[in-house]
């Protein structure tokens, strides 16, 4: 076994999940997505964080 | 290695082959950026760059600890320590004069968060990879980093589950460097780790590779502009977690016992397209720029080495550890103390301190879990 099989079996499982997730998860729409930079767009960050402390 | 294996995966890529990967990966990040928006097309590129740039230069943050624990090397300390600076230089001003739009990665200090960190230090040594480390090390074919992968998530999303309990153990209120005084105090506190790492290592450490020059510059330039894209910090492990939870939730789990999953936020993104979260589409970037990277070089064809079954366990149980103790101490390498100390969080020295401590645990036990030979 050498690396290229490990990383041909890592690259698969992601494009598996992703696939899995495009099925399971609500469906995409650009047209409510944030503008490309949170700099200078005017709104809040919003995303998830491992440092954000836990909701009380 | 076999014949057949030889054959299919050249030593080295072709100009062809080379432009294909390329043109494929372009066609990936739009189709990101049309279906689920500019901003996610572009955080995917900055993993990527991510992924690029450590594996590129060869750059991490558990080996330099590792060479300064048991060779006294200091040069790599030194240049994860410059690279932070850096990128203090620039997000303290910008979170200062933004502070709607923009947010650091701070955290409490705690009971939960000093233990995690101790144990997240001793952990990443067991597998030679921490957060992003293991992604990179997954992404380029290492064995242990793919085997500890799936485990780290699964302990992420542990912790996360838990984390309400750890941190009623006892947490400070979040405290936050900021402005320029908090800039100087964070730049004089990085220098003086620096004096103190050159004092205790060996001659000779303050003269950096150039391979580590490109990667502060790299490294730093990606994470300011992970800022500006994404509004925070550059992290890793919130994203891993998340992977689990969804897989739960699509196999009909509740997680309505959890204060962190079922807090509004959480359930939202838990239900939304991974590929709208900040923290996974990086993630993703950072193994698809190690596969590629290591393609590229040629590095793909070295076999894998083989271990002893006790060893196996051992990576296993230690990825379940990285993932749990991750989120008790706010976060790993990169979200804890490259992002935490570079945008003026307390909690980000706090780990640090007990992280580097677990570290030297960490590297001892190594040999005794069938890891290295025994000296």
């Amino acid at each position: 076994m050498i690396r290229a099989h490990v990383t041909v079996a890592m690259l698969a499982l992601l494009a598996g999940f992703i696939a899995f997730d495009a099925m399971a998860a609500d469906p995409l729409n650009p047209y409510t997505a944030p503008p490309m930079l949170a700099l200078g767009s005017g709104m809040a960050a919003a995303g998830a964080h491992c440092a954000a402390p836990p909701p009380k | 290695m076999s014949q057949a294996a030889s054959a299919a995966i050249p030593s080295s890529p072709g100009a062809a082959a080379r432009l294909m990967a390329l043109v494929a990966i372009a066609a990936v990040v739009l189709a990101v950026a049309l279906f689920a928006g500019p901003r996610y097309g572009l955080l995917l590129l900055i993993g990527l760059g991510f992924g690029l740039t450590l594996e590129g230069f060869r750059f991490g943050f558990t080996g330099p600890w590792r060479r300064m624990i048991l060779e006294r090397d200091a040069s790599g300390l030194l240049a994860q320590l410059i690279c932070i600076a850096i990128v203090a230089s620039v997000a303290f001003p910008l979170l200062a004069a933004n502070g709607a739009e923009l947010k650091g990665a701070h955290a409490p200090i705690g009971v939960a968060m000093i233990g995690g960190a101790f144990v997240f230090g001793a952990a990443m040594q067991i597998v030679l990879g921490c957060g992003s480390g293991t992604l990179v090390n997954a992404g380029s074919g290492n064995a242990i980093g793919a085997v500890a992968l799936p485990f780290f998530a699964i302990g992420s999303f542990a912790g996360a589950y838990h984390l309400t309990w750890w941190t009623n153990l006892g947490s400070l209120p979040v405290m936050v460097l900021s402005g320029g005084q908090g800039l100087a105090i964070t730049l004089v506190g990085l220098a003086a780790v620096a004096g103190l790492a050159l004092m205790l290592g060996k001659r000779g450490s303050h003269r950096l590779p150039a391979r580590y020059w490109g990667a502060i510059l790299a490294l730093a330039g990606l994470a300011i502009l992970h800022l500006i894209v994404a509004g925070q910090p550059w992290g890793v492990v919130y994203g891993l977690g998340l992977w689990v939870a969804k897989v739960v939730v699509a196999m009909g789990g509740d997680l309505s016992g959890s204060a962190f999953w079922s807090a509004p936020g959480n359930q939202a993104q838990v239900a939304a397209s991974v590929l709208t979260d900040v923290t996974s589409l990086t993630d993703f970037g950072l193994i698809g720029g190690a596969a590629l990277m290591a393609w590229w070089r040629a590095g793909l064809a070295s076999p894998i080495g083989i271990l002893p079954a006790r060893a196996w366990v051992a990576v296993i149980i230690a990825g379940l550890v990285l993932g749990y103790s991750s989120r008790l101490a706010f976060g790993c390498n990169i979200g804890a103390f490259f992002s935490g100390i570079g945008t003026g969080s307390a909690h980000g020295w706090v780990w640090f301190i007990a992280a580097f401590a677990g570290s030297w645990v960490g590297v001892r036990l190594r040999p005794w879990l069938g890891l290295e030979a025994r000296k």
